[in-house]
């Protein structure tokens, strides 16, 4: 009887031994850390471009059982930190996620000065960075400097280039007269995009009517409308942040502002200016702009499903294919060892939503740089690369 | 002319901002950091019951000034009167209280964050021009006005005019000597903090017509409330009142005339110069 019982004893312990290393090797989790401004200036546009589109990679990567390396499947895990629109409280967080999270591979931040801050770190614990929020004309040094850099939006130029290629060929085709109304933002963007484009106008040919800045945050812009309306100008060109993007429309509508081609930079991209505006965003331009596929429409949906933020028409997408090339990448390799994923996204281009992506010089060579709201779809009217292109329509539905 | 009436809207604008932490720090002393998350909360309040609902946003105002009010009286009672009995003296009770609101600003944005997520919020309502003299102008700016108005005048009567106001004006001035003639010193410090945020709250709902607001934005509000309330002079009302449309006007005459780019340089040389000038702000009593 004592023979059985330890034999039953025995046979129950190799089980329950079996079971248990079973459940050590259901893996440990892929560690991927997140940084980002949860709070402060840049909050309002992270918070519909940047942090969804990492939650719904994880959940269609888990869903799925995990990205698969040759050791079998493992899952995703996010580790989120708020850098308060902060670059120093940025770099805080990326090394705290290298040194301290030790996370296997880290996401990019979001905002160009935000994302040059981080890129030395990135840089010596041989992360990738896949920069989407981050708009630059010193691409060709920067990934130099840093070769596992890859620059994924357009330069600073081709947003204004293209802006105004479309407004010239509006002219062109005798649709809009000569005298532009320009008007930016006193921030980073707002004031390269202005700089860049000033001569670029007189280049083309422009005559600029109304040219003025206004600080960040300004409450009343109707000064600025009235100002641009008294000037005579044929188009309006506002280089202009989120707050003051759904300012000027409205300002626009009020005092009467009825130009044929009416241009915002950031934010006219967001679902939720066709939101607030209604018919009255039909046929305003803006930056950024997406071709018309099922890929994207469908990216488009699930996003809305699995995150309840409805996405963008600039980075959303470019985001969701920067997942993409990562997640064919690591699957590529079949390993985390990130020197041989970062050669991999260079040895090859990648099938994703948005087509094809070639990251193999570290610059992305096709961006869309101009939108227009055209039904209900911010479809891209100017671009660098891409070819497929909505024809402009003019806005005389004011 | 549109120079005046753009600018007097804009003062419009800045007062509803201004208010609220006009009766926090004039009367209640209490210097609250986080006034201007209340201002982006009641805004907040307003955008959901608008999306909801479609009604006309100024009916949220009916149940965001009593919520606003109970809320900031809760405040007072829980977080800032432990500090108003310790203080050994005013200015003590100014650091207390900044330190305090600071860190509750933090708490407030956290909190928005969560109920309400970090992005853009902004609704389009009277969005429609009205002719004034052949220029036009923003309904919703003018109905904000027009707000502003009834809600400077009707805190103006009631502080000079009515025996409970008399009792708030009278802490403020001396808070140990009001003591003495049987006011209750500290449920009229409450009063005012309770009043102050309900202000704030209705300050943010109008303003939400036509501003857009995130979460984060509660620092813009209270640094312009904090300017206005200090040019202003802290002791009296009317200060705040008239430094606000003082600032409306000057930033308009500047943008119009001069360079929409120095509207923010042109604030605070203005609000240099008068502190320089009067220390204490426009109407405010040198401290005795």
């Amino acid at each position: 009887m004592q023979r059985r019982t330890l034999l039953t004893l025995a046979a129950a312990g190799v089980v329950a031994g079996s079971l248990g290393l079973g459940a050590a090797h259901a893996a440990d989790p892929i560690k991927i850390g997140v940084v980002g401004p949860k709070t402060g200036p840049l909050a309002g546009g992270a918070t519909i471009t940047h942090f969804p589109n990492f939650k719904l990679w994880q959940k269609l990567v888990n869903d799925r059982g995990g990205l698969k390396l040759k050791e079998g499947q493992r899952k995703i895990e996010l580790i989120e930190y708020d850098d308060r629109t902060s670059p120093p409280e940025t770099i805080k967080a990326v090394e705290r996620l290298a040194t301290v999270d030790k996370v296997d591979f880290i996401m990019p931040a979001y905002g160009t000065g935000f994302n040059l801050a981080v890129a030395p770190i990135f840089a010596k614990h041989d992360y990738p960075l896949l920069a989407q929020a981050f708009v630059t004309d010193q691409g060709d040094e920067l990934i130099k400097r840093y070769p596992n850099l890859f620059v994924v939006q357009g330069k600073t130029q081709w947003f204004a280039r293209d802006a105004i290629a479309v407004l010239k060929k509006l002219r062109d085709e005798k649709k809009i007269g000569n005298k532009i109304a320009v008007v930016n933002v006193a921030d980073a963007f707002g004031i390269e995009l202005a700089n860049t484009a000033r001569p670029m106008f007189k280049e083309a040919g422009f005559d600029i009517v109304y040219d003025k800045s206004y600080p960040l945050g300004t409450q009343d812009l109707s000064p600025i409308v009235k100002g641009a309306k008294a000037a005579n100008p044929d188009a309006f060109v506002a280089w202009s942040y989120p707050p003051d993007t759904f300012a000027l429309l409205e300002q626009a509508k009020i005092e009467g502002l009825n130009v044929k081609a009416y241009y915002s930079a950031v934010a006219t991209a967001f679902q939720s200016f066709a939101g607030k505006f209604g018919p009255l965003a039909e046929n305003v331009l803006g930056a950024g702009g997406y071709e018309d596929t099922p890929a994207i429409r469908d990216y488009m949906k699930i996003h809305k499903e699995v995150t309840g933020v409805d996405a963008d028409y600039w980075g959303s997408a470019m985001y969701g294919s920067l997942l993409q090339v990562l997640e064919q990448s690591i699957e590529g390799v079949g390993s985390l060892d990130r020197k041989a994923v970062t050669a991999y996204i260079k040895s090859k281009t990648f099938k994703t939503v948005v087509g094809e992506m070639d990251l193999r010089k570290q610059q992305m060579t096709n961006a869309w740089t101009v939108g227009q709201w055209q039904n209900g779809f911010f479809h891209a009217v100017g671009a660098e690369g891409f070819t497929k292109l909505k024809p402009v329509n003019l806005k005389t539905n004011w | 002319m549109d120079i005046i009436i753009t600018g007097l809207l804009l003062g419009g604008t800045y007062a509803l901002m201004a208010m609220g932490l006009q009766l926090q720090y004039g009367v209640a002393r209490i210097m609250n950091l986080a006034n201007g998350e209340i201002l982006v909360a009641g805004a907040f309040g307003t955008f959901w019951f608008y999306s909801a609902t479609k009604f006309s946003p100024l009916y949220s105002l009916i149940f965001l000034i009593p919520l606003a009010f109970v809320a900031n009286w809760a405040i007072y009672d829980v977080l800032i009167r432990p500090l108003v009995r310790r203080a050994k003296s005013q200015g003590q009770l100014e650091v207390d209280s900044i330190l305090a609101t600071f860190g509750i600003s933090f708490i407030f944005v956290g909190g928005l964050l969560a109920v309400f997520g970090g992005e853009y919020l902004s609704y389009s309502y009277l969005a429609r021009p009205i002719f004034i003299l052949g220029e036009p102008y923003g309904l919703n700016r003018i109905a904000a006005f027009i707000g502003a108005i009834v809600l400077c005048a009707s805190l103006y009567i009631w502080l000079h005019k009515t025996r409970a106001g008399l009792a708030l004006r009278a802490v403020a001035v001396n808070p140990s000597a009001a003591g003495l003639v049987s006011i209750n010193v500290p449920r009229a410090s409450a009063l005012a903090f309770a009043l102050g945020g309900a202000v704030a709250a209705a300050g943010g709902s109008l303003l939400s017509m036509f501003l857009t607001f995130d979460a984060s934005l509660g620092v813009v509000f209270t640094l312009k409330a904090l300017v206005i309330v200090i040019m202003g002079g802290v002791s009296d009302i009317r200060g705040a009142i008239i430094a606000s449309f003082i600032l409306g006007l000057a930033e308009t005459t500047v943008a119009t005339l001069v360079d929409p780019g120095l509207t923010l340089a042109a604030a605070y040389v203005l609000f240099l110069a008068i502190l320089l000038i009067k220390p204490e702000g426009l109407l405010g009593r040198r401290s005795s």
